[in-house]
């Protein structure tokens, strides 16, 4: 048994994942530290709200509000989880996205616009068929690979101008994001999909639900009544796993890590590296494309399509959500479930101290900051040595162990 | 035309001086994608400087007198408080890149990520809303040169060159383009900068000459957030009338852009910013230039949509770096960590 524990321990997945929970739980004491600094720094919040802001900051999912009395209360909350649910969907298609070039050497920061991207093409094509005369599910799954379509096409942009001419892709993507944050304000803009009956909410799109196209609920308002949950998380774990297969299991990824190794000894191998990046910012594309879909397919949120100026933070939030998961497709499941479990806090704070919720994008940042050098958190973590054998130490390190990281991840989740 | 002038070079003066703070980390090794972040940090510590100082007797007293003199220092000491907190910034860049060999890529998003987030999460204690504006007042009465400000009547015709750049302009846009000639002079033309440039193409050879390469590269990424952090107070101050909310429009992005367009040389960039300020002023404005002054506004009258306006600083970079891009050289060890051990 300590045998296997030894074994389990010294495996670099495990390190990996270690180095993750690491940075997590840094991140969250830095975020209980600038609560209590501020608090101490501000003389209208009470010693009580600063320690009721580091609470929520650490278990704010289990909270459920305030009493009569004004405390706390904790407990299983099911809209907090369901609401966590939903919010991690298109966290972890983004995740995936990120994670998916990056597996093919390229930084893919242009995922806010594909998700813009694929926000347009679901939303315009669930809400221009009538439901009417073609069954809402047909419509539905027309608009999510619409969805899907549009972001492939919106990533595989960068894509070409790497691979045939030469431009960095990071700037690509930049370039392209505020070019789809204005494309988007243009079409709807003069399209007629306008909420004009309800007056009040200028500047937003007409739900889904008002063309009767809602994702499937598929049990899960079962599971967490009173939330927005809905088969939306169940479509996006299936598309992690499909993804790791995918890079793991397939020749199309063997190729794809292959570029990002070494581009000119795959092109020497007679991979064709040119057409592996375009196809890998596509699939990335696709995927955040795909995000987007499930997001707002969900028929119950609005979109407020005048977004020239801003780009979805659901796009960018996909980085996090990849470094974190060292770029394991299993592990963004767990880490996009992670970072929506923060938005959540983030909601909580907000509502019940006098912080506000950027605290948790504070938190998330400084993960990032600290998984640029996980590697060296992963050296810095004692080697635990086998007594006899000297190749304890000598695991192959393109052997990377998805199974324990999922059992940690479980456990952070 | 003495508006499009104005308009452009309030466009493209913090783009240029934050392209070359781009230059100088990557010139010494380090890739700076936290321009935007420091930026973004840079702009609330100028605008919180700001509307702490408008509290103090002296410059509430210098504003009521109209002592134009005492507030051109203020708005210096808000440039110089905005370059030491973007410096200090980026030390958290310099230390992740330089000293634990961390991804630059990665350490550079993050900073990204916390700037806007650190900067809105204090915004909303400090002013209980999103955006930190001046305590009183706004930017141009405190801050902009005008005619009165040196005893000239309002009604006077200053000539041409007079117009364009001394009325409705701040000292901050000339204060830029001269701190932009002498750092591009220092880092060609002194030790101090071929040195910076060394560590930048082969550290190891640098190294072997004596020089101390992480020395070289904390400057030049300090430099680099200096620069940043002034940049970005200098956007709030003359394009969004001095006001902080977690936001620069994309412009440290830009920045980046036009340094890569710009082919890491400052004179190149200097083009390259007046271009593309160009074409934001249109972006931002084409509705009023009157290009020869006859009260017709033209791009207004073409009829194309306002959308296509605003593409087209995007689209420009991007043509103009489909280009170029063949043709251009980066500094060949930027983004990678500097190794002792490597050959």
């Amino acid at each position: 048994m300590k045998e296997k524990l030894q074994d389990l321990y010294n495996k670099n997945g495990t390190r990996k994942v270690l180095a993750s929970l690491i940075s997590i739980l840094i991140g969250l004491v830095v975020g209980a530290i600038v609560v209590i600094a501020v608090g101490l720094s501000k003389d209208t919040i009470t010693t009580q709200g600063m320690w009721d802001g580091v609470k929520l900051i650490f278990a704010g999912i289990l909270s459920t509000g305030r009493n009569a009395a004004g405390v706390l209360t904790w407990g299983y909350n099911a809209q907090s989880l369901g609401n966590m649910l939903f919010r991690a969907t298109p966290l972890i298609m983004t995740g995936l996205s990120v994670a998916v070039a990056y597996k093919t050497g390229l930084f893919n920061i242009g995922a806010p616009g594909q998700y813009l991207m694929g926000t347009m093409a679901s939303l315009m094509i669930a809400l221009s068929i009538p439901t009417s005369s073609v069954p809402a599910w047909l419509v539905w799954l027309l608009a999510f690979l619409g969805g899907c379509l549009a972001g492939a096409l919106w990533g595989a942009i960068p894509g070409a101008l790497k691979a045939l001419l030469g431009i960095n892709e990071v700037l690509a993507c930049i370039m392209t994001n505020w070019l789809a944050a204005n494309i988007v304000t243009w079409a709807f803009d003069v399209s007629n999909f306008k909420n004009m009956v309800e007056n009040t909410k200028s500047g937003y799109v007409y739900k889904t639900s008002f063309n009767g196209v809602q994702t499937a609920k598929m049990g899960m308002d079962k599971l967490f009544p009173g939330s927005q949950v809905n088969g939306g998380i169940l479509i996006a774990i299936l598309v992690a796993i499909l993804v790791y297969i995918l890079i793991n299991k397939t020749t199309l990824g063997y190729e794809l890590k292959a570029c990002g190794a070494n581009r000119h000894a795959a092109r020497y191998a007679g991979i064709n590296d040119r057409r592996d990046i375009i196809l890998s910012m596509a699939i990335a594309g696709a995927l955040a494309g795909g995000g987007a879909a499930l997001y707002w397919l969900a028929g119950n949120t609005e979109f407020y399509w005048s977004t020239y100026q801003s780009l979805p933070s659901a796009g960018f939030n996909g980085i996090p959500v990849a470094l974190l998961a060292v770029n394991n497709p299993i592990g963004v499941i767990f880490t996009g479930i992670f970072m929506a479990m923060l938005d959540i806090v983030g909601v909580q704070l907000t509502g019940y101290t006098a912080y506000n919720e950027y605290i948790t994008d504070v938190i998330i940042s400084v993960i990032v900051y600290l998984s640029a050098f996980s590697l060296v958190i992963q050296m810095m973590l004692p080697k635990w040595k086998k007594k006899g054998g000297p190749n304890a130490n000598a695991e192959p390190a393109a052997k990377t162990a998805p199974k324990p990281e999922t059992e940690k991840g479980d456990k952070e989740a | 035309m003495t508006f499009l002038i104005q308009q452009t070079l309030l466009y493209a003066v913090p783009l240029m001086i934050v392209a070359l703070a781009g230059v100088f980390a990557e010139r010494s090794g380090i890739i700076n994608l936290a321009l935007e972040g420091i930026m973004i940090f840079g702009a609330f510590i100028g605008v919180l400087f700001v509307r702490n100082m408008q509290s103090v007797q002296a410059f509430a007293d210098a504003y009521a007198n109209k002592q134009w003199l005492t507030l051109q220092g203020l708005e210096l000491l808000a440039m110089l408080t905005a370059a030491a907190m973007g410096a200090l910034f980026s030390l958290l860049l310099s230390f992740a890149s330089i000293n634990l060999k961390a991804d630059q890529t990665i350490g550079g998003t993050a900073l990204n990520l916390m700037a806007p987030a650190l900067v809105l999460f204090l915004i909303r204690i400090l002013a209980n809303q999103n955006t930190l504006q001046m305590a009183s007042g706004d930017a141009a009465s405190w801050f902009m040169l005008k005619k009165s400000t040196f005893g000239i009547p309002k009604k006077q015709d200053i000539g041409f060159l007079g117009e364009t750049f001394i009325n409705k302009v701040y000292l901050a846009t000339y204060v830029c383009i001269i701190l932009f000639i002498i750092l591009a002079i220092i880092l060609y033309k002194t030790r101090f900068g071929l040195r910076l440039r060394a560590c930048g193409e082969n550290p190891q050879a640098a190294d072997s000459l004596g020089i101390n390469v992480y020395k070289m590269r904390y400057a030049g990424t300090t430099i680099s957030g200096a620069l940043a952090g002034m940049g970005g107070f200098v956007y709030a101050l003359t394009t969004t009338n001095c006001t902080a909310n977690g936001d620069v429009a994309g412009f440290g992005f830009l920045a980046l852009a036009v340094m890569i367009f710009g082919n890491w040389n400052p004179l190149n960039i200097a083009g390259a910013s007046l271009l593309f300020g160009l074409f934001k002023c249109i972006a931002a404005a084409y509705a009023s230039i009157d290009l020869n002054g006859d009260g017709v506004y033209l791009l207004a009258q073409i009829g194309i949509s306002s959308h296509l306006y605003r593409m087209l600083p995007y689209i420009v970079t991007l043509v103009v770096l489909a280009f170029t891009s063949k043709k251009s050289r980066a500094p060949k060890a930027e983004g990678i960590p500097y190794d002792k051990g490597t050959r």
